[in-house]
């Protein structure tokens, strides 16, 4: 399929992600859009609790719990991915969007070898014989700087490094060539210096595999590091979406500014307290009427509390989800201490 | 390798371990004579003479011990006095192949019924299928084995034994399968079935509960997401991992059964198994026989352990590391 770049490799519209609870229905995720472009990298912010994953997950159409309501637009490619037939998504699970998970401990099958179960997702897209199989499997653990991946690839998950076994989940999401890996947190499990190392990998995907990446985090300076343009989630809404020089640099919203200054500076002085955000987000039954932030935020007043704030334009793809810019009073710009123009 | 010989090194301590407790429960007891206890009741003066000076009543414990271990295992010749000089360890290998028959029929039976059933409830968990198959093995598990033996019986030997339908069934009793096969199932399908019902219960409802957990591991998301079908993450992800815990359920019910513990099932169909044999010993309070068959059922316990280990360096990678 030849790529048209108008139209963006991932398009999600409105989406919506509601599941039950004590008899009634509970929005998790409500009218989120975004696109992620060919090659591109996205990442998506937010706290725990702020549908991140869910929204992962609703792409990837791996919502199986009973009674919960996907609803919105979710295209790859121009193509509906809500409402799929489940043949159909599982075709494209793994060999057109590929995923990796938070904990690299677990997420491997315990009593199957790792190049067993890389094997079996290439042998489940393709036809291959099993020594293609593995040797496909051999070499892209080696091209995810696997040492030895031969032998690692007759290891069992437990006899493996957080870090090696980190590689070899995105070895296994890379198999089959996907042109959309969804990564969720892939580095929230792993010390810092291995985390740096995937990365990297992660960064590095692009220009050897030519894959965009759907790069879901709560750590605003891995997506300075790492992410092209930068959608910032609270509470299952988009607070801010926009070019992550644009989001870091002039950040619209107060959330996103409060992420920033939560970031200890790699320069300039010390401060003797790490600003924080005070309260917590609210849980998903008691979201207020209007700005899910208002409860938490140092600018709230009368207009923020009748209805969520639309998203308002602030300049090219950035927008911000509040009501300040449209009064003429937007955030002061900031100096980025984690900018892309930092080393 | 190493993790074998160690495992075969604990085994046979085990064993020694078993052995001294089971000799000292039966003949180092306070306060009781096991010399008029092995003799019998209303033994003459001579008997008991004899009796306490072939076991070596009358020297140190540890003799005593080595006595009956040898009587047991190298001369076997352990004989029952209440039944007139009976070898006790012949009768005892005599018995244990017709119980072996019987528990190894009704655990296969078991196995497969209960993974087909556990899948397919946890295949179409909360649907009316699960429920009905759970309600099933519950009752499975209500019923005790002597009744629905009794029942079975009463049914196929009795009000319906001239109908169509079970004039196939032979009398109660064994037939040797190198006698004629198909007597050996004919006797055997329905003892095989009753023991079975209970397990399957049991098994069915532990698996179904296992591959439920299951599914909200993080390594079955990892599957779906890889693109497999859904019946492939439920039989090569979730069921091979579930083995792991069904394996060591079934060692431990295999091993107390082919230890005797289906003695009601064996009385109950008449076989003449190790179960029937320690029932008769223990309504004719036959010591030596009663002994022999524990002994005998503890040794399967350790030795069916030790095999169930084995097969878990098998089925668990973790395992073969831990070793």
């Amino acid at each position: 399929m030849q790529a048209d770049p108008a139209i963006p490799l991932l398009d999600v519209r409105d989406l919506c992600v509601s599941f039950p609870a004590r008899g009634r229905m509970v929005p998790i995720v409500e009218h989120v859009s975004f696109s992620v472009p060919e090659a591109g990298i996205l990442g998506l912010v937010g706290e725990s609790g702020s549908g991140k994953s869910v929204t992962a997950m609703a792409i990837m159409g791996l919502i199986d719990t009973p009674g919960a309501q996907v609803s919105g637009s979710v295209r790859f490619r121009g193509r509906e991915l809500v409402g799929l037939p489940p043949r159909q998504m599982r075709r494209l699970r793994g060999r057109d969007i590929a995923m990796i998970f938070q904990d690299p401990m677990t997420a491997f099958t315990p009593v199957y070898t790792i190049g067993w179960q890389i094997d079996e997702q290439i042998r489940a897209h393709e036809r291959l014989s099993r020594t293609q199989a593995r040797a496909r499997t051999v070499r892209i653990l080696g091209d995810m700087g696997v040492p030895d991946p031969e032998r690692v690839a007759g290891r069992y998950p437990h006899q493996l490094s957080g870090g090696l076994r980190q590689r070899a989940m995105i070895a296994m999401a890379l198999s089959c060539n996907p042109t959309l890996l969804i990564a969720d947190e892939p580095t929230t499990a792993l010390d810092v210096t291995v985390q740096a190392q995937i990365l990297d990998l992660i960064r590095s995907l692009r220009g050897t595999y030519g894959s965009s990446v759907l790069l879901i985090t709560h750590d605003m300076g891995v997506v300075a590091q790492t992410c092209d343009a930068t959608l910032v989630l609270y509470s299952g809404r988009v607070a801010e979406t926009g070019p992550s020089g644009r989001v870091f640099g002039h950040p619209g919203h107060p959330y996103t500014a409060a992420l920033l200054d939560s970031i200890p500076p790699l320069y300039g002085p010390r401060p003797d307290r790490l600003p924080a955000i005070a309260g917590a987000p609210p849980q998903p039954v008691e979201r207020p009427p209007g700005c899910a932030f208002g409860p938490r935020c140092a600018h709230v007043h009368a207009a923020c509390t009748t209805a969520p704030p639309a998203l308002a334009p602030l300049g090219p793809g950035h927008a911000a989800a509040c009501v300040l810019p449209a009064e003429g009073t937007p955030l002061p710009p900031r100096t980025p201490a984690w900018g892309n123009t930092c080393p | 390798m190493t993790a074998l010989l160690r495992r075969a090194g604990q085994t046979l301590l085990v064993l020694l371990g078993v052995s001294v407790l089971v000799f000292g429960v039966f003949f180092a007891t306070p306060g009781a004579d096991p010399t008029a206890r092995i003799a019998g009741r209303n033994a003459s003066p001579q008997t008991m003479e004899k009796v306490r000076h072939e076991y070596g009543f009358d020297r140190p414990l540890p003799v005593q011990y080595a006595i009956m271990m040898k009587k047991l295992f190298i001369t076997r010749d352990l004989a029952s006095y209440a039944n007139r000089g009976e070898r006790v360890v012949p009768e005892i290998m005599q018995a244990a192949p017709v119980t072996a028959c019987l528990v190894c029929g009704a655990a296969f039976i078991w196995v497969t019924v209960s993974i087909a059933m556990g899948t397919v409830a946890a295949a179409m968990k909360d649907t009316w299928v699960d429920r009905g198959l759970m309600m099933l093995g519950l009752v499975g598990i209500s019923i005790p084995v002597f009744w629905l033996g009794e029942v079975a019986n009463l049914v196929t030997q009795n009000r319906y034994h001239d109908t169509w339908l079970f004039s196939w069934v032979p009398g109660l009793g064994y037939v040797p399968f190198s006698q004629s096969p198909l007597g050996w199932l004919r006797a055997l399908v329905i003892p095989w079935t009753v023991l079975a019902v209970m397990f399957i219960g049991i098994y069915s409802r532990v698996l179904r509960t296992d591959l439920v957990t299951l599914a909200g591991e993080d390594f079955m998301r990892t599957a779906r997401a890889k693109g497999l079908s859904p019946a492939r993450v439920l039989l090569w992800h979730g069921l091979r991992t579930s083995m792991v815990t069904f394996v060591s359920l079934f060692g431990m019910d295999f091993a107390q059964l082919v230890g005797g513990g289906a003695l009601l099932t064996e009385v109950v169909f008449g076989l003449p198994g190790v179960g029937r044999l320690t029932y008769r010993a223990l309504t004719t309070l036959d010591l030596p026989v009663i002994m022999a068959t524990v002994m005998y059922s503890a040794v399967f316990v350790v030795l069916a352990n030790a095999a169930v280990d084995v097969v878990y360096l098998f089925l668990d990678p973790r395992v073969r590391d831990a070793g």
